[in-house]
């Protein structure tokens, strides 16, 4: 679990996984004139994806906290 | 209820909350209680990055071209994604080195280079200005929008307003006083602002809780939520339009993406704020998920308020920029506008304080300082308290800052929208991205490509976005974008080379980053990095294996500086009281008694070039204490570079210098040595040869005449008896010269017994001439003597003495004249002692001999040698002798007419004193 390197070799995924929900062309595949919810599919894709990211983000900084205090 | 005199009093009471909050945490950050020690806080000052652009412009963004005003805020949660590379690197690095700005940062990376933070500086004042333009713009808009209230409509752009009428000229000026009010109270070695962060923080509240406001008017306000809203946009085509990303826009928006992600740290504000702010890294951790949460929140409303705004104006009528507050208005939502306008004077305000700040410790730091210290006739580095001239700076700096940014607003402003203003910065700002970026992960950066890379690139912007938006505004002929200049086609700026497939931001971002990273790269490939440029990139790269924090790496010191020299240093950039404390504080810390310390050490002048470098730079501070310091400063790691280059070469061409000296020196004495025994060599088979000889005589003679008796038992009585005198004789004469050989041998090798003793030489000469008389007498040899009647004693030993006299006298005998011969013997006192002279008449000593006769085995007279009794010995006994008892001898010869042989003997005290008497 606290294997050394761990908290920037999952810095990196997150951030390919970030970068590629982010652009084109998997972002082409939610450009559509589709409504889920009566919301633009768009928009809740966008919205919830950086949503997952953050979360995903403040679980890793919580890791990498309790990774440096424990090394301390 | 919204006239003039209620917005402005509005404003300014919310200014001078802002004051309050932000002088009475300064006044609690001076008595050592941080009240913006936490994450949150910290979070809420990041949210700086939001400002009017975001507040007002998102909105018209959206209006406009629908999702994609999302990447700019997108952008900086990919960038706080990889936080624990970058951002946290950032701040150890900064920590650790004391930086104080962009500039600064870059300078240390690169060797502290002066030109490299002058450029940085200029490229960031440049950038920035349209940035500030930006927020001038959207306080005074907003300004003569609410003051139009009831009637709802953009207000026409007047044809001239005169400069001192004009609203934004006045926000202007409000705004600098303000960032002069908080940023440069006093200087601050560490460059916190922790009055300035809490108001930055409060801030974002405040603009985060009225767009929110407005927001959740809009939507459930003038709609039933979200899905009665979208209901209401699907209805109208143009909006549904908005909804979607036209793949022909999927370029922009990575760019604006990657724009972003650099812009989050690069732009010198946020700099200011996530990285020399920082008072705890730890932080950070919680500041990388809130941050980007911040600008969700932020967001989530911005389409919802720009359909809204679409659905409720006529197209044209309003200005989509203005919807957040228009919206209010034409509701009659009186407070809410209020509110809302207030909301977006926070979003500018805080972007112009932080920027102004950061602009201007740059401006004072890394541009102003360092030249007027170089000015030597200034004589800056020997004048007394600095503090004054360095806050005047920072205040005249910030003054200058948004009167720039007033005249960018008055040339270029009125033309383009927020967003596109604020982009140009955006992009200014990311050619930072290759030599930070570089320089934290690639050792191999060196100083001129860093500065090759940062002027290509500012080049490039300069002439792909910042001219042509100068040309929009009429200030340079709209030709000059159309057909580029003097109608070159393939230079049109928006076009460079006939590249036209791109909109113009990306079109501008790929040339200069083509040129910026090329330079970066290329220039460092192709040239070399000096020390200080290694050990920095080694300490910037490598800053986790470094120990700690604290320290920027140890130092080696060289040279001296001493404890009064270093706070006078001090007080003069930070004050008496600070610079007292800091001192204090750095005594306690280690046990010193710093007024009884005369020579800083190492570490003190380290402490102190820290500090200084908070306060003025890290290039001016290396200035200002090498001003001080007698000898040179070096880094250890400096010192272990420079030493494992040299110390090879030197060691080895040392070890070889050594070993040949040490060679010649043994080729030396071995040839001495050598030298040495050949003579020794030669000495002793000369010495043997003649010593055979010498000794062979007598036993040849004595075997001849032997074997005569012994072949004629016949011979005569008389004969036989002649021929055993002989034999007896040469016995006689073989026997002394053995004796005599012993002797010398004795002699030489200073092992003759000597029985010392005081005597009178009288006797001893008269017993040596009475035992010689029969030879006078054999050889009818007259003797004269010539004594007188009282003769010194003197300390000698009595038979050698004899034997010095007996030598004298037989030698005397033989070389006389043949037939009337004469030796005169004298003996007298004279000053030096004893004088004792034997002289004949005979044929005399040849000059070049008169040296000779007195080594063994030397005769004068080659000739006489077959002459009995001579062993060609006596000389050289007679003169160990009288050399053994401190005399000297010599002889004294006219050739042809005899010699006279003489010593003296010095006479001792006793004798002196007895002869005195």
């Amino acid at each position: 679990m606290n294997r050394p390197g761990l908290v920037g070799e999952r810095a990196i995924a997150l951030f390919i996984v970030a970068f590629l929900a982010f652009n084109p062309p998997l972002l082409s595949i939610f450009s559509a004139e589709v409504f889920l919810f009566g919301l633009p599919l768009l928009y809740v894709y966008l919205f919830c994806a950086w949503a997952g990211i953050i979360a995903l983000v403040g679980l890793q900084a919580a890791a990498a906290a309790r990774s440096t205090r424990g090394n301390r | 209820m919204l006239s003039g005199w209620a917005i402005l009093l509005t404003s300014l009471a919310y200014l001078c909350l802002l004051f309050a909050i932000a002088y009475t945490v300064d006044k609690r950050a001076d008595a050592g209680q941080s009240l913006i020690a936490n994450p949150y806080i910290y979070t809420l000052s990041i949210a700086v990055y939001c400002t009017s652009w975001t507040f007002y412009g998102s909105v018209g963004r959206a209006a406009s071209s629908g999702i994609d005003f999302l990447p700019i805020y997108l952008g900086p949660t990919l960038t706080f994604v990889v936080w624990w590379f970058v951002l946290r690197k950032i701040i150890r690095i900064s920590k650790a080195h004391r930086i104080t700005s962009i500039a600064d940062f870059i300078s240390s990376r690169y060797g502290k280079s002066t030109g490299l933070s002058i450029l940085v500086t200029v490229i960031a004042v440049v950038g920035i200005m349209p940035y500030i333009s930006l927020q001038l713009k959207a306080v005074s808009t907003s300004f003569n929008v609410l003051l139009q209230y009831p009637v709802v409509a953009t207000p026409p752009v007047p044809a001239h307003v005169p400069v001192l009428a004009d609203t934004a000229l006045l926000v202007a000026l409000v705004l600098a006083a303000f960032a002069i009010l908080f940023g440069t109270r006093h200087i601050d070695a560490s460059e916190h602002h922790e009055g300035m962060v809490a108001a930055i923080a409060f801030e974002s509240v405040v603009k985060l809780a009225a767009f929110l406001a407005v927001g959740i008017f809009v939507t459930f306000g003038l709609y039933n939520g979200f899905g009665d809203l979208f209901a209401a946009a699907q209805a109208e085509p143009k909006i549904v339009r908005l909804l979607t990303l036209d793949s022909g826009a999927y370029g922009q928006w990575m760019t604006l993406m990657l724009l972003s992600m650099a812009a989050i740290i690069f732009l010198p504000r946020q700099f200011q704020v996530t990285v020399v702010e920082n008072v705890d890294e730890a932080h950070l951790q919680k500041a990388v998920w809130l941050f980007p949460l911040y600008l969700l929140a932020i967001n989530i409303f911005v389409l919802p308020i720009a359909i809204g705004g679409l659905l409720a104006f006529p197209e044209g009528l309003v200005d989509a920029d203005t919807f957040v507050l228009t919206l209010p208005m034409a509701e009659q939502q009186e407070l809410l506008a209020l509110f809302v306008f207030i909301g977006g004077l926070s979003a500018a305000t805080g972007m112009v304080i932080v920027a102004a700040i950061a602009l201007s410790t740059m401006i004072s730091n890394d541009l102003v300082m360092p030249g007027l210290l170089r000015l030597s006739w200034l004589r800056l580095t020997e004048r007394g308290d600095l503090t004054g001239l360095l806050l005047f700076i920072r205040r005249g700096s910030i003054l200058l800052i948004l009167l720039l940014g007033y005249g960018y607003f008055r040339l270029a402003g009125e033309s383009d929208a927020l967003v596109t203003i604020g982009l140009v910065s955006f992009a200014a700002a990311a050619q930072f991205a290759p030599a930070i970026i570089g320089g934290i992960f690639w050792k191999g950066g060196t100083r001129n490509g860093a500065l090759a890379g940062l002027g290509m690139g500012f080049a490039v912007w300069t002439y792909t976005l910042l001219l042509p938006s100068f040309a929009r505004s009429g200030w340079l002929p709209i030709s000059f974008i159309d057909l580029g200049p003097l109608g070159i086609e393939l230079l049109k700026p928006q076009a460079l080379f006939g590249l036209q497939e791109m909109d113009s931001l990306s079109h501008a971002m790929f040339w200069s980053m083509l040129a910026n990273i090329g330079g970066f790269i290329g220039f460092s490939l192709s040239g070399r990095q000096s020390a200080i440029e290694r050990i920095q990139g080694a300490l910037f790269v490598d800053v986790f294996k470094h120990s700690g924090t604290q320290g920027g790496g140890s130092r080696f010191w060289r040279g001296s500086a001493t404890v009064s020299d270093l706070r006078a240093l001090l007080v003069r950039f930070v004050g008496r009281d600070r610079a007292e404390r800091a001192l204090g504080g750095y005594a306690r810390g280690r046990g010193l008694n710093l007024a009884k310390l005369h020579e800083a050490d190492a570490d003190l002048v380290n402490f102190v070039e820290r500090l200084l470098a908070g306060a003025i730079g890290a290039a001016s501070a290396r200035v200002m204490v090498a001003s001080v310091a007698k000898g040179e400063m070096l880094r250890i790691e400096e010192v272990m570079e420079i030493l494992e280059e040299t110390s090879q070469v030197i060691e080895y061409s040392h070890g070889l210098e050594q070993k040949s000296r040490e060679l010649e020196a043994t080729t030396a004495q071995l040839r001495a040595a050598n030298e040495r025994l050949k003579e020794l060599d030669r000495l002793k088979d000369d010495f043997l040869s003649t010593v055979s000889h010498e000794l062979r005589t007598p036993l040849t003679s004595i075997r001849s005449f032997s074997e005569i008796l012994f072949d004629n038992p016949a011979l005569e009585t008389a004969e036989r008896r002649r021929f055993l005198t002989i034999i007896v004789k040469e016995s006689e004469r073989l026997t002394r010269l053995i004796n005599q050989i012993l002797d010398l041998a004795k002699m030489e090798a200073r092992r003759m017994e000597w029985q010392m003793e005081e005597l009178d030489p009288t006797g001893v000469l008269k017993e040596a001439l009475a035992a010689t008389s029969s030879l006078f007498a054999e050889r009818a040899i007259k003797l004269e003597l010539k004594l007188d009647d009282r003769l010194p004693k003197v300390h000698v030993d009595r038979d050698r003495l004899m034997q010095v006299i007996l030598n004298l006298l037989s030698n005397a005998v033989k070389f006389c004249h043949e037939t009337q011969g004469l030796v005169v013997v004298s003996a007298a006192a004279r000053d030096e002692g004893l004088y004792v002279s034997v002289a004949d008449n005979g044929l005399g000593v040849a000059a070049e001999k008169r040296k000779m006769i007195f080594e063994k085995f030397q005769q004068a007279n080659e000739a006489l040698t077959d002459r009995p009794g001579g062993t060609g010995l006596g000389l050289a006994i007679s003169r160990q002798i009288v050399e053994f008892f401190g005399g000297r001898i010599w002889v004294e010869s006219v050739p042809g007419h005899g010699a006279k042989f003489s010593f003296i003997i010095p006479l001792n005290r006793a004798a002196v004193r007895q002869v005195a008497e």
